[in-house]
């Protein structure tokens, strides 16, 4: 039996229905959640997807982490449950408190929408488990505020601890130590700058999304 | 002494006394205001319509032409494809990031009007030239504004030009195309019917941002002094609120709330009311004071011609408001019942329902009786200057080659251009190709649409009718590059000021060669739009109209090859060797942009077009491209540096073959075991076809003209615009890493 993975609607989040689409193409069975709704509809993943929630203002994330649907999230994710942030849903996540560190503008002061190249730091996550260490994988980036910064003490944890999932290979944001995607301490909450949902067809010029996608519905298989 | 209130509203003495006869009484400023922004040059198009009476508009797949906020084709499977395009060049000028911020916002209303979630847009941006420093300002404020509010609003710019030249200096050109899908069934017009039934103001409360924007800014030309007295005319847009207005639109159209919906846009409520009432052939009461507003104090004239963004007006059955209220409620939209459908044809403006009138005004006269003039038409006494077909053999012709070559992704990498997964071809290929999705069940019918705008400006000023029959057949060719057939055609005329004989006669040359070339291609015209008064310090632009043209990919199994060569193919012209250097980028470059035109023909280029076409859905070649600006030099030049793989050219004779322009001329790189087969259909199509070399290695070599490395090539193609704009892309370190 397949699981369902939530994918977190905000007013203003625009890459729900592209998650849903490809979580659906790759055998999955995807389930918009409303953020005004404080229930979780029994899914058994959550994904908060791209856009720009809540308008962006005041700073990415910022007025998202108070939907009402985050303290669901918050709750499903202390007791273990997997949950990825894409893009905005990444920096929905830093602003929660999930994840570590924050996300601020790219060095370069511009949106930047290209491939990057990204290769796998650990195989240990449930966006990675079937790549290997090493493997290197095409997949888009689409943000304004994608650096990845956080202190000296944090990124120590980070590469300790084997959390640092992705680095661009050709940095392109400037962000710290190349960071692409990081996770937790409990490994089931994992944040990404770059986007698997646009890479699962090579229709649209890559499919190595479907890895990163792919790991999530084997864990909620 | 001051002068009348009419002449300061931009009305002339002739339109005052027309308004006092329609209302057989003298207006009142209120009601001088209304008909000073419906009857301006941008609402009115007063000058054009006589003109543009004569572009087919016709074809058994239209289902809604010109004259509704978007045209309307059936692309099958049930789906219908709402485009239009739209100018925002003066507002750009004046304050680049919201001008053209407000472009984007504007068009997408237009499309989600109709009843169409909006699925792309295109920019097709001119900026004056990169050593000046003033238009380098307002393309980079351009370009942000359309980054930070497509971005942020949630529709993919997929593709687009951009031109930099003189021509543009104080005048730029930003026209935005919006592209936008719907259940055939769901089509919705921007008509009131049925008395008493509300209409509800819907989006953004009103300010006094944009007030008479039409007629302030987008009828008149720039002087040299006044243009930060304009400042306040311009909008201020708001992504965020325009994607919570889309989307609770578009749920009150999926539960059948609306009987009609229209976008506020151009002269704002005075627009969007004296419309919808005068195409459902009804009037409507309308009370000024249930407009919410953003500050107080605001009078009445200016709540009426407002142009603040993201605002809707939905006509709505009395019974199905709360309904409505509570869809709007969800997405955090402020709704407001400011109207009442009435019986007659008066539109009339309350302080209150039961209030005192304000105005009383024939709806319909606003807008079908706005006046219609034919202004005087003159032919330009001289040529457009030196003639480039007396230009020498240049010293270098690699020199001058690298001079041609821009690179547009600087501008595209700040769109995103990959939202809803449908971007199989994006920007900087000859056109763009989407993923035909059926809008609601999001079923693939596995074909796809196609996408491209063209502009010439170069073309139109030697002959502004063969200039722009040019640009459609270049439109076609784009199209069948990327293996589509060609559907509808939107344009966007941008010309100088009317009031300017020579002005004038280019536009209506410019209408007949599209004409033309539309009847030649079996093209029907669906949308459009004029902007004039493109001038600044008294110098007209050149003429620009520029096109939209959507088209159907048949069959989408797989990428279409894309301008780019592979090592070891051979490397051939498909079409005729003639071409022209007048009006060609490498003329007008080197000082001369007159000289002998290309001719379109039509036959030859259907041909040509058709083959093509076969041959990318067939996959008998690993790259084309079509040849346009900058002629067989610049397209090989590009080949090169996307692809990585150099070329060795022979039987390219001189400059006049390496730069010059022509239609109906496409490079396609083939591998050699396809090579037979490809001459083979060539041959079946009647089009001619010359083997003219090979890719293979790193330098870019046309014997006895060009020998150039790639890495050079690459170099000033990708670098041109970073250099002067500002690098986009960095890649720091962490020290110690």
């Amino acid at each position: 039996m397949s699981g369902v993975v939530g994918v977190v609607v905000f007013p203003g989040s625009n890459c729900e229905m592209d998650c849903i689409e490809s979580i659906t193409q790759l055998g999955g069975e995807g389930r918009l959640l409303w953020h005004g709704d404080e229930d979780l509809c029994g899914v058994d993943a959550v994904i908060v997807p791209g856009g720009f929630a809540h308008g962006d203002y005041l700073r990415p994330g910022a007025i998202a982490r108070f939907s009402p649907v985050m303290t669901e999230v918050s709750r499903f994710a202390a007791d273990g449950g997997p949950v990825v942030g894409i893009c905005n849903g990444f920096q929905v996540l830093t602003e929660a408190g999930l994840l570590p560190g924050a996300l601020q503008k790219n060095d370069g002061l511009k949106f930047l929408c290209q491939p990057a190249i990204l290769r796998v730091e650990s195989s240990d996550s449930l966006l990675t488990s079937r790549a290997a260490t090493g493997d290197r994988l095409s997949i888009p980036i689409n943000h304004f505020e994608g650096n990845y910064t956080c202190d000296e003490e944090t990124l120590m944890a980070l590469r300790d601890e084997d959390r640092v999932i992705l680095r661009y290979i050709d940095n392109p944001n400037g962000s710290v130590d190349n960071i692409a995607g990081v996770c937790n301490e409990g490994r089931n909450v994992v944040g990404l700058m770059p986007h698997p949902e646009r890479a699962c067809n090579e229709l649209l010029g890559s499919s190595d999304g479907s890895v990163l996608l792919g790991s999530l519905l084997d864990l909620v298989t | 002494m001051s002068q009348p209130l009419h002449r300061a509203l931009g009305l002339t003495d002739d339109e005052a006394k027309r308004i006092d006869e329609i209302l057989s009484r003298p207006a009142n400023p209120l009601e001088l205001a209304m008909y000073s922004v419906m009857w301006s040059e941008h609402c009115s198009y007063k000058s054009s319509r006589i003109h543009l009476k004569r572009l087919p508009t016709e074809a058994p797949w239209v289902i809604v032409g010109p004259g509704e906020n978007a045209g309307v084709v059936d692309v099958g499977d049930g789906i219908a494809a709402a485009i239009r395009i739209e100018s925002h060049n003066h507002p750009s000028a004046i304050e680049p990031y919201q001008g053209a911020a407000t472009g984007v916002g504007g068009i997408l209303r237009d499309i989600f009007t109709m009843g169409a979630r909006p699925v792309a847009l295109m920019d097709s941006l001119r900026f004056g030239p990169l050593d000046d420093p003033r238009s380098c300002w307002i393309a980079e404020g351009v370009v942000s504004g359309v980054s930070g509010y497509g971005n942020a609003v949630g529709v993919p710019t997929v593709g687009g030009e951009v031109v930099f030249d003189q021509t543009y200096m104080g005048n730029p050109l930003v026209n935005v195309l919006c592209l936008g899908l719907l259940p055939t069934e769901r089509l919705v017009l921007g008509q009131a019917s049925g008395v008493g039934n509300l209409a509800v103001l819907l989006g953004s409360s009103t300010g006094r941002d944009g007030i008479g924007g039409v007629s302030v800014l987008a009828s008149a030309g720039f002087s040299e002094v006044d243009d930060g007295d304009k400042r306040p005319s311009v909008q201020v847009g708001d992504p965020f609120e325009e994607k919570r207005l889309i989307e609770a639109c578009l749920q009150l159209l999926d539960e059948n709330l609306v009987v009609g919906i229209q976008d506020l846009g151009g002269a704002g409520l005075t627009c969007a009311t004296s419309e919808t009432a005068s195409r459902g052939g009804v009037g409507m009461d309308v009370d000024v004071s249930a407009v919410p507003r953003r500050e107080p104090g605001m009078e009445p004239h200016e709540v009426m011609t407002s142009e603040s963004q993201e605002r809707m007006l939905a006509i709505v059955e009395p019974e199905g408001l709360e309904r409505v209220l509570a869809i709007c409620d969800r997405w955090e939209v402020s709704a407001a019942v400011i109207g009442r459908v009435t019986e007659g044809g008066a539109l009339r403006i309350m302080d209150g329902f039961d209030g005192e009138v304000l105005a009383d005004i024939p709806a319909v006269s606003l807008d079908d009786e706005a006046p219609l003039y034919e202004r005087p038409r003159k032919s330009p006494q001289y040529p457009p200057g030196p003639s480039a077909d007396d230009l020498e053999l240049p010293v270098d012709a690699g020199v001058d080659l690298l001079n041609l070559l821009v690179d547009p992704s600087w501008v595209y990498s700040q769109y995103d251009h990959q939202l809803f997964l449908n971007t199989v071809v994006g920007p900087g290929d000859d056109a763009t190709v989407l993923r035909l999705k059926h809008p609601t069940t999001g079923l693939d019918t596995g074909r796809g649409l196609a996408l491209t705008t063209d502009g010439n400006h170069r073309w139109c000023t030697v002959d502004p009718r063969q200039g722009t029959a040019l640009v459609v057949a270049e439109a076609v060719m784009n199209l069948a590059c990327v293996g589509a057939r060609p559907l509808a055609i939107v344009n966007c005329l941008n010309f100088g000021n009317p009031e300017n004989p020579e002005v004038m006669w280019q536009l209506s040359e410019a209408v007949d060669g599209m004409s033309e070339a539309c009847e030649a291609f079996g093209l029907p015209v669906v949308g459009g739009n004029v902007s004039l008064y493109n001038e600044s310090a008294g110098s007209d632009i050149a003429p620009t109209p520029v096109i939209g043209l959507l088209g159907l990919v048949d069959r989408l199994n797989s990428r279409p090859p894309g301008a780019r060569f592979f090592e070891g193919n051979h490397v051939a012209l498909l079409g005729p060797e003639e071409v022209g250097l007048g009006g060609s980028l490498w003329g007008a470059t080197n000082g001369a942009p007159g000289g002998e035109m290309p001719f379109a023909d039509t036959a030859i280029h259907a041909r040509v077009a058709a083959l093509v076409r076969d041959l990318v859905l067939d996959d008998l070649v690993e790259g084309v491209h079509d040849l346009s600006a900058g002629g067989l030099g610049v397209a090989l030049a590009e080949m090169t540096a996307r692809s990585g793989v150099g070329v060795h050219v022979s039987r390219v004779v001189d400059h006049r073959a390496l730069f010059g322009e022509g239609p109906s001329r496409v490079v396609v790189s083939v591998d050699p075991e396809r090579m037979t087969e490809v001459l083979h259909r060539a041959r079946g199509a009647a089009v001619s076809v010359t083997r003219i070399g090979l890719a293979t290695g790193d330098r870019l070599i046309v014997k006895g003209l060009v020998d150039l490395s790639l890495a050079e090539i690459k170099s000033v193609f990708t670098g041109r615009l970073p250099e002067v704009l500002g690098s986009g892309t960095t890649n720091r370190q962490l020290d110690g890493q």
